[in-house]
């Protein structure tokens, strides 16, 4: 198995653009996801009774193979853009539910007891000191959110999406490896380089971990 | 809409769907017998590679490591890398299907491994055990829920990779999905989608409720495992 450079080299513009909108899907996932999740690990993390069921159903959510929820998205947002983002969100979601809940269970209750003794009310206690001591795991969770939406974006290549997954269909139709194995070099480096700077990030919004270390 | 789902039912039902070659309980063995199969490899291999680095400590690098790995890799970019490398057989897909599945069983291996208490460990060696004894008889058996966890995580993921795998020509239920898209008819494809997260879905609540009830006193316990992903 060879790699015809030249064919890269012919490429590199739609390479970018297929890059760039296989970024797009993915960081559009992640953030839906995000924003979705938080309030529900606040009402799973609180609310006793419904933690069980947040956390089972999006655990069946996450077992349906994403083939099968692109695909049966199909019948409400067609072969859209669309369609790629509900279910990579669906997904992103499940991770970010999970350890945003296990990174509220781990601040010590005698941190928000102090916190409630000194008069902060319970929004102010969970913005200014639980978000901030659960940070790390949630980090884990957006870390791993990102990494798993990138690999995933390329299964909407067979609802005609999927950014550098049409590098896999194009490959696998005309009998030929260099685009697979580009698109496979080129995603694992956007995980990469994404879960760097997701690590960076982490290392500027907790300074406190800094100073200890 | 309504017509839609109608026919998506009878598609579902119907007797002749549902024998021959190409019928549904044809394609549910397939693709049942890929997954178990492809699993048990994994199994063989990411087994004793999860407990040697859990036992001896070394190599945890590898294991954490071999985990972001796994989870970066596309798994449409690999099966087809594979085929075209390895030609229309199905060596090349199963080869796939094991290298997406091992790093769950590895990691997760590892991770029950290293939340055994060390205070355990070191009464079983005060008590004279060998560290083979120590392995098998002390941490295996404490480790074995993550394990079990591992292994269930990593069965999940090969039936949905196991389904994109009908891509390069491979059996199981993916075909419906495939040969769904290409023919352009929405009730096959969407059939084909039901029945393979059926089976994830199916697979999954079952093997949770074995694991559940194989470890009732030990149910609620501390450690977790990695936080599963997905590739496919």
């Amino acid at each position: 198995m060879t790699i015809d450079w030249s064919w890269i080299a012919d490429h590199t513009d739609d390479l970018t653009s297929l890059t760039l909108s296989h970024l797009q899907a993915a960081l559009t996932a992640v953030f839906l996801g995000l924003l979705i999740s938080l309030p529900l690990a606040v009402i799973a993390h609180r609310v006793r009774p419904l933690r069980g069921f947040l956390l089972g159903a999006s655990n069946v959510l996450f077992t349906i193979p994403s083939i099968a929820i692109f695909v049966l998205l199909l019948p409400v947002s067609g072969l859209t853009r669309t369609t790629t983002v509900i279910g990579l969100t669906v997904y992103s979601l499940v991770v970010l539910l999970r350890n945003t809940v296990e990174g509220l269970d781990s601040v010590p209750v005698r941190v928000k007891e102090a916190a409630k003794a000194m008069g902060a009310r319970p929004l102010r206690t969970l913005l200014t000191v639980e978000f901030p001591l659960a940070l790390p795991v949630i980090m884990a969770g957006v870390r791993i959110a990102t990494v798993m939406s990138i690999s995933l974006v390329s299964v909407a290549t067979y609802i005609g999406d999927g950014g550098l997954g049409q590098l896999f269909t194009d490959g696998f139709q005309r009998n030929f490896p260099t685009p697979v194995i580009v698109g496979v070099v080129l995603t694992l480096l956007l995980a990469v380089v994404a879960d760097a700077l997701l690590v960076a990030l982490q290392y500027v919004l907790t300074p406190w971990k800094r100073r200890r270390a | 809409m309504y017509e839609l789902f109608k026919n998506l039912g009878a598609w579902l039902v119907s007797g002749s769907q549902w024998s021959g070659p190409d019928g549904i309980a044809h394609r549910l063995a397939e693709h049942l017998q890929y997954s178990l199969l492809a699993t048990l490899i994994a199994a063989a291999i990411g087994l004793p590679l999860g407990l040697l680095i859990g036992h001896t400590g070394k190599g945890a690098f590898l294991a954490i490591n071999l985990a972001s790995f796994g989870r970066a890799l596309p798994t449409v970019g690999l099966v087809v890398l594979v085929f075209l490398a390895g030609g229309l057989s199905m060596l090349p897909v199963y080869v796939a299907l094991v290298a997406l599945a091992v790093p769950a069983i590895v990691t997760n291996t590892y991770a029950g491994m290293t939340a055994v208490d060390p205070d355990v460990k070191d009464a079983a060696r005060g008590q004279g055990m060998r560290g083979h004894q120590v392995l098998f008889q002390v941490e295996l058996p404490l480790a074995l829920p993550l394990i079990l966890t591992g292994l269930r995580l990593a069965l999940i993921q090969v039936v949905a990779t196991a389904t994109i795998a009908a891509y390069v020509s491979f059996g199981g239920l993916g075909r419906y999905v495939f040969d769904g898209l290409a023919q352009r008819d929405l009730v096959q494809v969407l059939g084909g989608a039901v029945l393979v997260a059926v089976v994830a879905v199916v697979l999954d609540v079952a093997l949770s409720c074995l694991q559940r009830f194989l470890f009732l006193p030990h149910a609620r316990t501390n450690s977790h495992g990695d936080t599963p992903t997905r590739t496919a």
